[in-house]
């Protein structure tokens, strides 16, 4: 239950780091905050021969408001830090509101947003949250960088678009809609274990209580997060009432299609998914919209 | 074979400086360079919360950190929360509440009380208990820690009201 042995190396600089990652290529692993990778190496289900701690590199932690009104967040940024942020919380009170279901607050205290999003596990909130929010990617590597859209990024179990070189730095969030209704719940034997299955739903709403513009999104039900489309479509246009709320529970069941594996059935997230999805989406709807313009 | 860096360290307000192996994780420093066995290794992978210390005052797993990274941090473990022989009101309160049978899982119970308690000096049962469910016991069944950590609270904050010399 020790890591296998490997070159560390702890760069000052984004430079620094990216000429090494230039270097040792798919050799090298990132170390940000260690509670996913840390697990496997000490497992040794993860071995690798280079390790680039990038916890000594400053200005990698900012969470800033962006000019358009939404958020820029460093790769850096502690679970914890954006989890206090009073300018998260007015700017994505969605996010800041997810943070808690996010393991413990021991974790919470070393984990990062940016590589909670780069190990892309399929039961991890903020892929999930980075995709229902258009969230984009900032790629560095040696010869320059590029913008990736979270809903380009994540392509399957712990596999994203990330090239062997690239270093993620900034995860920018674009304005929130003031008085957008807004959910997110998941379900896990106990809290703080990873979830079984989970949903993340904003919501419009015009004047006359009609959906006017709804994402759901949901994780630990594949390999990656995934936006469940058809459901969306069965709720535009419509007002919120019981009936529409069960073709929409059944809905996300028929449209997903997960794995069975040693913690739940295929059966039980598609069932436990469609309630769950009903579920976040009436308390999104009942909560009092009160985000700033 | 693994590569070796000096770290530079302070523990319990004292500064230690210790060549490591780059792959050795904080919580087998701890233990092994510094023989403070205090600190328990359940899972080493994260899930258990016995290796639980403070790093710069904040509640990490120290089986989820490399003693190199932890260079130049202050760290405090559970052998410096007793002032002698005098317990910490929260070894006092475990004590009285039977809050722990095989004492495994204690060290790292009392850490992330001392760090709730630091962020929320008055924690509801409810509070209390959300806050030690990152930390695992297989012997009490949970009750008598929260007791523990509420009552400890308590006589934290009434220590905090006496005048001071």
């Amino acid at each position: 239950m020790k890591p296998a042995a490997f070159e560390y190396f702890a760069p000052a600089t984004v430079d620094e780091a990216l000429a090494l990652l230039h270097e040792h290529g798919d050799e090298a692993k990132i170390l940000a905050g260690g509670q996913s990778l840390m697990p496997l190496m000490n497992l040794r289900l993860a071995r690798p021969k280079v390790i680039v701690d990038i916890n000594r590199i400053s200005g990698l932690d900012g969470i800033a408001a962006s000019a358009d009104g939404g958020l820029a967040i460093g790769a850096l940024a502690r679970q914890r830090a954006v989890e206090k942020s009073v300018l998260a919380r007015e700017r994505h009170p969605l996010l800041v509101a997810a943070m808690p279901l996010i393991g413990h607050f021991q974790i919470r205290n070393r984990g990062t947003i940016g590589g909670s999003i780069v190990h892309a596990d399929p039961a991890a909130e903020l892929p999930a949250l980075s995709l229902l929010l258009d969230g984009e990617f900032l790629l560095a590597r040696k010869d320059g960088a590029r913008i990736i859209a979270a809903a380009d990024f994540f392509l399957g179990y712990l596999t994203t678009a990330i090239e062997p070189g690239e270093l993620l730095t900034e995860i920018r969030l674009p304005k929130w809609r003031a008085g957008t209704a807004w959910g997110i719940d998941e379900i896990a034997r106990r809290k703080g274990d990873f979830a079984l299955v989970g949903v993340a739903v904003r919501a419009e709403l015009n004047g006359g209580g009609i959906l006017e513009d709804v994402a759901i999104v949901m994780f630990g039900v594949g390999g990656k997060p995934q936006r469940i489309e058809s459901a969306e479509a069965v709720l535009k246009g419509r007002p919120i009432e019981p009936a529409v709320l069960r073709v929409l529970s059944q809905a996300i069941a028929d449209e997903l299609e997960p794995d069975s594996d040693i913690h739940a059935s295929s059966a039980y997230r598609k069932e436990v998914g469609g309630v769950l999805a009903r579920r976040v989406l009436e308390s999104a709807l009942a909560r009092p919209a009160r985000t700033p313009r | 074979m693994s590569a070796k860096q000096v770290i530079k360290i302070t523990v319990n307000g004292r500064a230690f400086e210790r060549l490591v192996e780059v792959r050795m994780t904080l919580a087998d420093f701890i233990r092994q360079e510094l023989d403070l066995t205090g600190t328990h290794l359940g899972c080493e992978h994260g899930v258990c919360g016995a290796c639980t210390i403070l790093v710069n005052g904040e509640a990490v797993r120290s089986c989820l950190m490399l003693a190199v990274q932890a260079g130049g941090a202050r760290l405090e473990t559970v052998e410096g929360l007793a002032n002698g022989n005098e317990l910490h009101p929260l070894q006092r309160a475990f004590n009285d509440h039977h809050a722990l049978q095989c004492g495994f899982c204690t060290p790292g119970f009392l850490m992330t009380a001392v760090a709730v308690l630091k962020e929320n000096p008055a924690p509801t049962r409810e509070q209390a208990r959300e806050a030690i469910s990152g930390n695992i016991c297989r012997c009490t069944g949970y009750q008598p820690i929260i007791d523990a950590v509420v009552q400890a609270a308590l006589e934290l904050r009434g220590s905090q009201r006496e005048p001071s010399k």
